[in-house]
């Protein structure tokens, strides 16, 4: 057998609790990452069998999915969701969890505190009952959602059984053109390899045009992993992921940084090592992607139109395609330049860090928002909320004409009162373009905050780069 | 968890690809704490069509659920399982799964059943006809029989996820008997790493 491994390998094997023929592995998570929606029935199960969180001290809990981005000093309007929080909140404080509660400024996004804390870093394993949970692998680490009952097990014994998964590159030749962020990367590999593509395997990205990108670009890429179906996706660590890290609350300090450095710099796939698959684009030829579906794989350069559903070959993906089209209420041929919207959503774990919202204040930067269109911004912690305000971000955007809000998941998933009406067509930043994620017969397009910015203007889809 | 050893059922037909658990279990539901009671949610959006196969009478028992690829893809939300699980679906048959929704189903206890693209194809269309298609799953012999259409098709599955299934075992409990394992990992685990205590 080689000895020449890939990152995720090395990261796997350094976190073996156990290994026995016939039996899935037993993976040391470094990390449990809560929230309110996946966990409650995890808790209580523990109540049940009484049993106890083993790790509390490697366990971090946060409210995002279901808090109100409005003020949050008036009462929640929805009496489920109080009844969520609540159960988080004494299910923290009974297994002795630390949590960010709502008024606490680091309270945020689960996926976007946990690197803002420092608590993300290179080589870890990392899990939290929510699918986007790939986003930390754009520190190289093994970072992956599980379910339920996984919680309930991580909890129970901060392990995870879990089956070897296989290893796929996906590779970006050379540069990307200016103006070409990690979502418009990110959605133009979703669409070559489609939303099955990954089934299985945990996806390392690797080029230059990957390399060149800040932590926030990298972090989105991974973020969507999950949307090409893959268990997770990570990225090597490398000096602008240790600069990102370095000096945050929770990252290693003195001596036992630079133990972690000189760790931290073994953590790349071997050269000559074997992966089960490779996938390459070229850089250059990626564009500005909006998607006009209701999968992520569903989706066209800005320059293009919508497809033909009946000249997919595929009967499967024909089918969808044609089902897609009429929930979305489009017809083939349309140039995506010509969709016409109503709502715009700068948020979500994939695009409300700082970096996000500097982007899209820039586009805005002396312009309004179309009169037709409703636009809002809701970072994704409360302290890049803090950061944006202090940097006059927050002006921009309400001058232009943005809603400024509160800190969570807000209408990525429309769990809180932030819900597009039936029938409403929304530019998102968010992840998934399902139906009715955003609200029930709403309409979902995903894109990056420069082209949600440069769409708020103009009132339809546009390409960026020419504003 | 039940154990699963014998399905005799008829075939419930969700001729559709990519069918992620947003459309399985809309998030207005998840705000629930409870475990059960998920299944009059269970496809609630698509429901809403008269025509919709769920719908259909001849269905209303059906153990085993037919789709087309890349099932359950998607949020984590285990709440979809449960719904499944509420209808009374045991088995989930298509020719590919969603890894997360794939692995939950292991955990609540229903077989997630891998076939080939035509095989799902041919399946799918007598499950589709007037009568549809009645079939009989055995787990320990791994087979999917109709006698009658003189369908016999094996399958494959991992030998300890079967056991589990066949057994209705307890993860955590089998985890829990490697405590020496976990102890010692954790003794000679890297001092490098974060501890949350700190946090608050
Ligand atoms: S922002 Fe959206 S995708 Fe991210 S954790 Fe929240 S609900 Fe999930």
């Amino acid at each position: 057998m080689s000895t020449k491994k890939t990152l995720a390998q090395k990261i796997w094997d350094n976190h073996t609790v156990h290994k026995e023929n016939g039996i899935p592995d037993l993976l040391f998570i470094d990390l449990h990452l809560i929230h309110e929606v996946t966990s409650p029935q995890a808790f209580e199960s523990l109540r049940i069998n009484n049993r106890k969180v083993r790790r509390p001290d490697l366990s971090i809990a946060t409210i995002d999915h279901n808090v109100p981005t409005t003020d949050r000093t008036l009462p929640n309007p929805d009496p489920l969701s109080i009844k969520q929080i609540d159960a988080l909140r004494e299910n923290a404080k009974d297994f002795n969890i630390p949590l960010f509660d709502i008024f606490d400024p680091r309270q945020g996004i689960v996926h976007v505190i946990s690197p803002e804390q420092g608590l993300t870093q290179p080589g870890m394993t990392i899990v939290c009952g929510d699918s986007h949970t790939s986003t930390h692998g754009a520190f190289g680490s093994l970072a992956f959602g599980i379910g339920t009952s996984e919680v309930e097990h991580v909890l129970a014994t901060q392990t995870l059984p879990a089956p070897i998964p296989k290893m796929m590159q996906v590779h970006i030749k050379g540069r990307v053109n200016k103006g070409i962020t990690g979502k418009d990367i990110v959605l133009a590999i979703i669409n070559k390899i489609g939303v099955d593509g990954g089934i299985g395997h945990i996806i390392e990205f690797t080029g230059e045009a990957i390399r060149n990108l800040s932590m926030e670009g990298r972090m989105t890429i991974c973020n969507m992993t999950i949307e090409a179906g893959a268990r997770a996706g990570l990225i090597a660590p490398d000096k602008t992921t240790f600069d990102y890290v370095k000096n945050r609350p929770l990252a290693p300090k003195g001596e036992k940084w630079d133990e972690a450095i000189e760790y931290w710099e073994t953590l790349y796939s071997d050269p000559d090592c074997e992966f089960d698959s490779y996938v390459e684009l070229d850089g250059q030829e990626i564009e500005p992607f909006v998607t006009w579906g209701t999968n992520p794989a569903q989706s066209s350069p800005i320059s293009g139109s919508i497809p033909d559903p009946s000249s997919i070959e595929d009967p499967a993906a024909k089918e969808t395609a044609e089902r897609a089209l009429s929930y979305m209420d489009l017809e083939a041929g349309t140039k995506i330049s010509k969709i016409e919207l109503d709502k715009i959503f700068v948020g979500s774990c994939t695009n409300s860090r700082i970096e996000d919202l500097r982007a899209a204040s820039e586009i805005l930067k002396g312009n309004k928002v179309a009169k037709t269109i409703q636009a809002i911004v809701v970072p994704g912690s409360g302290l890049i909320k803090k950061q944006a305000e202090e940097e006059g971000l927050d002006k921009i955007f309400i001058e232009a004409g943005f809603e400024w809000r509160e800190a969570g998941c807000s209408m990525c998933l429309g769990m809180n009162p932030d819900i597009l009406k039936p029938g409403e067509r929304c530019a998102s930043t968010s992840n998934r373009n399902f139906e009715g994620r955003q609200g029930q017969g709403g309409r979902t397009h995903l894109v990056s905050p420069e082209m949600a910015a440069a769409a708020a203007i103009a009132g339809h889809f546009t390409d960026v780069r020419n504003i | 968890m039940k154990s699963i050893n014998t399905i005799q059922s008829i075939v419930l037909p969700l001729n559709r690809a990519d069918v992620d658990t947003d459309q399985i279990m809309p998030k207005q539901y998840l705000k629930r704490i409870e475990r059960s009671g998920y299944g009059p949610f269970t496809f609630d959006e698509w429901r809403k069509d008269p025509k919709f196969v769920l719908n259909n009478p001849l269905f209303q028992k059906a153990e085993i659920l037919l789709a087309q690829r890349n099932f359950g893809s998607g949020s984590s939300r285990e709440h979809a399982v449960w719904g499944l699980e509420d209808i009374g679906v045991r088995v989930v048959i298509a020719p590919s799964f969603a890894d997360i929704f794939n692995s939950n189903c292991g955990k609540v206890g229903i077989l997630c059943i891998q076939l080939e693209q035509e095989i799902v194809n041919e399946l799918m269309s007598l499950a589709e006809s007037d009568t549809g298609l009645e079939l009989s799953i055995n787990l320990e012999k791994q087979t999917i029989l109709n006698e009658n259409n003189n369908i016999k098709i094996n399958f494959t599955i991992d030998n300890f996820l079967k056991h589990r299934l066949q057994n209705g075992l307890d993860e955590i409990g089998m985890t829990m008997q490697k405590e020496d394992s976990i102890k010692a990992f954790e003794e000679t685990r890297s001092k490098i790493y974060p501890s949350t205590k700190s946090i608050i």
